[in-house]
């Protein structure tokens, strides 16, 4: 019955305001009518006994408030009125307002930072139409996606599954309007590409499958969008323009939809061009030859009504087909599907291990930072405790009070919130439009900031508001307004593990794991970086050239080699000079090939008895790298075509198909063609497709018997690299003016490759510094707290004669004591956190005497840092006055 | 006036409840019943009957619905409820009980103890 006249009350407020309110205003006046009405009889005037009436009633808006309020659940004016308190509260502890927001605005960007990479890398769908569908074949246990031309054929044309099966290639192509020659990233892609992947052109047209009509048949350029706009100003007029591609011409057809970057998140495509032109582009053809990898990457849209898996075992069935009929070959076998956008899961599953693991860490701070601000609000309830009596004892409901602090938390948490993610749309900006290598400015991060990303930002401020806001309650609820008037803010009754204490140590363990696991990162990035490459990057300038962008053929090629190797030799203060075909860790070009022990008879690759990774390399190679020759010779300019086919092999190479080093020299070994190679040399083992790599096999042919018209020229100089390059420049262009080339030292070009490292140990050394700042603030909080508690009791203790160090004891025992224990939890689990680590970062080993004591030693430094200034309050107690004071 | 009285906090609501139980009333109305039945001992400011009233509502002690007063002014009516009926006796005994034990308490002399 009281309820539903509650109800009732409520509903028509709620549904009817303005109904109430003008209701309520005719109720007061007709009261002050009646009023007159009496005064009138008792013989006054109707306007005096009008105004006599009004004057008697009293403060008529203040009523109607009272009355509003008594109508009760008035929940966005209470609301209103929480907020305004809430204000003027945290306006009067300006500090603590500071700090709180402070430390939320760090962990909740953190989070929002971490969160909008994993919605752009691993969440949000590309900009390809239908992404939903579209998968990247990959195959092996590697999920590696590359694949031969026939294979890729075969799998196109035997597939019942995708709707359209495409690939493409990356290479790099000189692209020359007529005034000078641009190096480009060609994207070869085969002519169904743009079909398949359902795309419309921005201006002009796309090639098709039946522009193919064998080799370099199909002399077409499409342009992507952003590189229209940059290098031709947008200008529609180019379609129909002849362009020089490697001195071959190609007629610009169209250009792609501004929303299309390329299938790979990292790096944008320039210009696209059709597989069929293979040779024009890369200076050979190898679309016949199903023992090379001419395709990087095959991508299709599933049929409608096709699951994953049964594309799986229909690629698979194809995969036995291609053993059966091709023995020799190593077929490709054991297929899955991928995403494309990062290379499906050799590249992506690393990458969503590592930014899963960074949220994990992420969300760690957050919860740390909340717990921290839990116990700070904990300590203000209790300094508060009179305040909050006094409301509670003049009436004020608990949940009124409750609310009110829970007010003034979510309130906190929202402008924190807001705080880290306005400070994390700027970082995530700036990491947008970053170039991490100036070499590729294509290579970037991009980072879409969604709507996802404000909400779930805007989500973490409001739980972490009620996480901390919910933590004092149970302080409010217990208080005695009586006691608390009457003897002051004192605690009655200390539990054994206060909520304070326990939340303290939880954060200083979370904090424990971030600074491990940012130390192991830190140590294997270090390691990484000092380790053993198989070559010295320091001190060596290197010159890229592709001589077939030049338009070099066939001998000129290594005449020109030859040249240009010359030349640079005879610059002042070059120590030696060399080439090679392609450098050792220059990511996707690392070429391998099946070789097979000299008695082998029967050349098919699973006989192969290794596949040691292949480079071309000139005399004068070994001694410009620094690549240590352990046994025999290096190449001279007398090993040509004349000359029997010889080869220099790694330690790896050596001691797994000849034993030894020393045994090695002289023996021979046979090619896939059955030709026999002699060994001549060995030189040191060194790292080739990647830094985390176990020792591979690795061979070297000397460019005069293994051509390449891809060459880095290595000079070894001490001269400053400046004045180093321009030489090096100037010997190119006496030669050929026309050749394009990019010099750079050898340090710069081994940042991509050691980019993943070092972003994560970017990453985790800002969120181990987090972790350690929340922990400092955590524990001096704490031991602050704890020291001026005690104040009197320890004036009392040191009065009666206690040592300064029992006082120090008993003022900071308890936060030591959780120190040690939260740091050693947190060592413990972020020994075990770590292991996810090294699949990132290189040796990055949680085993590692320099990370376990460097642990101890940072958390007995922050624990120092902390508790220095409470230490000092309770060494200066000066019992007098401290007592005369109580 | 000589016989005017503090009143206690609390209060308001059960003289509101008694007033209106002698018949339905407006608010205006309610006062000068106050007034009356407590020989004018009791004055309350108008205006705070106001809230004190929407506090009773609210607790569905009253109801209210708009009519036309002696002198013809349209105003709200207010009566007592089943439940506000109930309310009233319980707080009259307990108001009788605690006059009672007060009023002996205060007479004490000291040899009765």
């Amino acid at each position: 019955m009281r309820l539903v006249a509650y109800l009732r009350c409520i509903g028509a407020k709620f549904l009817k305001p303005a109904q109430m309110e003008l209701e309520m205003e005719e109720e007061l006046g007709s009261h002050i009518e009646c009023r007159a009405d009496d005064l009138e009889r008792s013989g006054l005037d109707r306007a005096e006994a009008e105004r006599r009436a009004r004057v008697e009633f009293g403060g008529r808006q203040r009523f109607k408030e009272e009355a509003r309020e008594a109508l009760g659940g008035n929940f966005a004016e209470n609301l209103a009125r929480d907020v305004r308190l809430s204000i003027r509260v945290l306006r009067k502890s300006p500090g603590f307002t500071l700090i709180a927001v402070f430390t939320l605005a760090l962990s909740i960007g953190a989070n929002s930072i971490v969160f909008a990479l994993l919605n752009s890398f691993i969440l949000r769908p590309s900009n390809i139409p239908n992404s939903e569908s579209l998968y990247g074949i990959q195959h092996g246990r590697g999920h590696w996606m590359g694949s031969s031309y026939p294979d890729y054929l075969d799998l196109r044309d035997r597939n019942r599954s995708f709707d359209g099966l495409a690939a493409f290639s990356i290479a790099q192509a000189g692209f020359d309007t007529g005034e000078s020659a641009v190096s480009v990233w060609c994207q070869e892609s085969s002519g169904n590409f743009f079909d398949a992947l359902r795309l419309q052109p921005y201006v002009g047209r796309f090639f098709h499958a039946s522009d193919e009509r064998g080799p370099n048949s199909a002399p077409f350029v499409v342009l992507s969008y952003s590189f229209w706009r940059n290098h031709f100003a947008g200008d529609r007029g180019v379609v129909g323009r002849v362009v020089r591609l490697n001195k071959h011409p190609f007629t610009i057809i169209g250009v792609s939809p501004p929303e299309f970057h390329g299938i790979l998140l990292f790096g944008d495509f320039e210009i696209a061009t059709p597989l069929v032109n293979q040779e024009q582009i890369e200076g050979q053809n190898n679309l016949n030859s199903r023992g090379i990898e001419s395709v990087f990457m095959t991508i299709g849209h599933l049929k409608p009504g096709v699951t994953p898996a049964q594309a799986v075992s229909d690629l698979n069935s194809i995969g036995a087909y291609l053993r059966q009929n091709y023995p020799k070959e190593q077929a490709p076998a054991d297929f899955s599907l991928g995403r494309p956008s990062l290379y499906g899961e050799y590249f992506g599953g690393p990458v969503r291990a590592f930014l899963t693991a960074l949220m994990l860490l992420a969300g760690l701070i957050l919860l740390a930072a909340c717990a921290n601000l839990g116990s700070l609000f904990t300590a203000r309830a209790t300094d508060r405790s009179r305040e909050i009596a006094l409301r509670l004892a003049m009436g004020a409901g608990r949940s009124r009070i409750l609310r009110a602090l829970l007010t003034e938390a979510i309130l906190i948490a929202l402008m924190g919130g807001a705080a880290g993610l306005f400070g994390s749309m700027a970082l995530l900006q700036a990491l947008n439009a970053w170039q991490p290598v100036p070499r590729y400015p294509q290579f970037h991060i991009p980072v879409y900031v969604d709507s996802r990303v404000y909400v779930v930002a805007l989500a973490l401020a409001l739980l972490s508001g009620l996480l901390f806001g919910i933590v004092p309650a149970k302080q409010v609820l217990a208080t005695d307004p009586y006691q608390v008037v009457k003897s002051g803010a004192r605690e009655t009754g200390r539990r054994r593990f206060p909520i304070r204490e326990l939340l303290l140590a939880v954060q200083i363990a979370i904090c424990a794991v971030l600074v491990t696991s940012s130390m192991v990162a830190v140590r294997g990035l270090l390691r990484s970086l000092h380790s053993d490459f198989g070559f010295e990057p320091a001190n060596a300038m290197l010159m890229d050239t592709n001589l077939e962008m030049a338009g070099y053929r066939g001998d000129a090629v290594v005449a020109m080699q030859k040249r240009v190797l010359d030349g640079v030799g005879k610059i002042p203060g070059v120590q030696s000079a060399g080439l090679i075909d392609w450098l050792p860790l220059e990511g996707a070009h690392s070429n391998s090939s099946a070789i097979f022990r000299e008695d082998t008879a029967d050349l098919r690759t699973s006989n192969a008895a290794a596949w040691p990774a292949v480079y071309r390399v000139s005399p004068g190679y070994f001694d410009a790298a620094r690549t240590t020759l352990l046994s025999g010779r290096a190449f001279t300019w007398h090993d040509d075509k004349d000359a029997p086919r010889v080869a220099v092999i790694n330690n790896q190479f050596a001691r797994k198909l000849f034993g030894s080093v020393t045994k090695a020299i002289g023996r021979h070994y046979k090619m896939p063609d059955g030709a026999r190679v002699e060994v001549v040399g060995v030189v040191q083992d060194g790292k080739y497709a990647s830094l985390t790599e176990d020792p591979q096999p690795a061979m070297f042919f000397p460019i005069l018997q293994a051509p390449s018209s891809a060459a880095s020229v290595v000079v070894r100089s001490h001269r400053d690299p400046m004045q180093l390059a321009a030489a090096m420049r100037s010997v190119l262009r006496s030669l050929d003016s026309g050749l394009p080339s990019y010099v750079e030292s050898w340090r710069q070009e081994l940042e991509l490759p050691l980019f993943p490292s070092r972003m994560a140990t970017i990453a985790l050394g800002v969120l181990g510094m987090m972790g350690a700042m929340l922990s400092i603030t955590g524990i001096f909080g704490m031991a602050a707290y704890s020291v001026g508690r005690r104040l009197r009791e320890l004036g009392i203790r040191l009065a009666l004669g206690a040592q300064r160090s029992e006082i120090l004891q008993a003022a900071l025992g308890r936060s030591i004591k959780l120190l040690a224990f939260g740091s050693a939890a947190g060592l413990v689990l972020g020994i075990f956190a770590s292991r996810v680590l090294a699949f990132i970062v290189y040796q990055a080993t949680p085993r590692d005497p320099f990370v376990l004591t460097g642990v101890v030693v940072a958390m007995a430094l922050l624990g120092v840092l902390a508790t220095w200034i409470p230490a000092q309050r309770a060494l200066r107690l000066d019992p007098v006055t401290l007592l005369r004071e109580e | 006036m000589p016989g005017e009285a503090q009143l206690l906090p609390g209060t308001l609501d059960l003289l509101i409840l008694k007033a209106v139980s002698l018949g339905p009333l407006h608010g205006y109305g309610v006062l000068l019943r106050i007034g009356q039945i407590s020989g004018q001992a009791l004055l309350i400011e108008q205006g705070a009957l106001y809230p004190a009233l929407f506090r009773v509502v609210r607790q569905g002690l009253l109801k209210a619905s708009w009519g036309i007063s002696d002198n013809n002014r349209r105003a709200k009516f207010y009566e007592l409820t089943a439940a506000g009926r109930k309310r009233l006796q319980d707080e009259t005994e307990g108001w009788n009980r605690l006059a009672a034990a007060m009023g002996s308490a205060l007479a004490a002399q000291a040899e009765e103890i």
